[in-house]
């Protein structure tokens, strides 16, 4: 399965989805500042990984297929929350990536600059979760998965 | 900026807008779809926090935040699984199954939190 990048994919997406964003992201980023100052860092870093926009990127990916659908006529809805279940199970492999982020910021942060200790971290980030999606699609976990409905998910998106 | 209280969650909201968005951009350029799912996982919220924690309380409060933070994510693992077999299994709404989960992701990253803790 080859990965693509597309910038024509941006041009579906309107001004306001990226408003939702940006606001969901800036106003967990505030939340996640108060409950630390309220209730201590403890707390206040299990919201460092919170599913911030994950709610509204999940109704977004399935709007977007619906719509999809429909301009060739069909009802999508079905189609749509197979791949917004499609999408959650990316950020499953993500999350295994995020916990390693984690990990390198604790180990590192006492060792290293804080430059260094972001660089290493987001690498491990970006490094286990790529190996996992990998996994993933390698022919072991897709027969240890098995179950129709997930397979034909996962082969058309 | 950082050293008044409003100035510092205008800071906050601004930079954790833009590094939510900015991966949100790079989620919805690549396909297919589940490696697009990676970028619903990205540290965006850490990256902004801890840098702001760094610069005003040291490192080693920032450590701390870190260390609670792996919780955080087993809990993600949790909730993010658990949306996917519901949408997928009993293909339910995206944002209704995405918001009625967060009580599990708050109660599970607690749970590994005082578990650890105690």
């Amino acid at each position: 399965m080859i990965v693509q990048a597309k910038l024509a994919s941006l041009k579906g997406i309107a001004l306001h989805e990226w408003a939702v964003r940006f606001f969901f992201g800036g106003a967990v980023c505030v939340a996640a500042g108060l409950i630390a100052r309220r209730f201590g860092p403890g707390v206040g870093g299990l919201f460092l990984a919170f599913p911030a926009i994950f709610p509204a990127g999940a109704s977004m990916v399935e709007a977007h297929e619906k719509k999809h659908k429909a301009r060739a006529g069909f009802d999508g809805t079905t189609r749509g929350r197979t791949v917004a279940g499609v999408d959650a199970a990316g950020a499953v492999l993500g999350s295994i990536g995020l916990a390693g982020f984690a990990v390198t910021c604790w180990i590192s942060l006492p060792l290293l600059s804080t430059g260094a200790t972001f660089a290493l971290a987001t690498l491990v980030w970006i490094t286990l979760s790529i190996i996992s999606w990998l996994l993933s699609k390698s022919r072991v976990f897709r027969h240890m998965r098995g179950g129709k409905t997930t397979l034909h998910a996962f082969r058309n998106s | 900026m950082l050293s008044s209280p409003a100035g510092e969650l205008v800071i906050r909201f601004l930079i954790g807008g833009v590094l939510v968005s900015l991966f949100a951009v790079i989620a919805e350029m690549v396909r297919p779809k589940s490696f697009a799912g990676l970028f619903g996982a990205a540290p965006s919220i850490a990256l902004t926090t801890l840098g702001i924690a760094i610069a005003q309380h040291g490192k080693d409060y920032a450590a701390i935040e870190a260390h609670s933070m792996i919780f955080g994510a087993i809990a993600f693992f949790l909730y993010a699984a658990t949306a996917s077999w519901l949408l997928m299994r009993y293909k339910t709404r995206a944002l209704a199954t995405t918001v009625g989960l967060l009580p599990l992701w708050l109660a599970a990253s607690l749970a590994f939190w005082f578990f650890v803790r105690y």
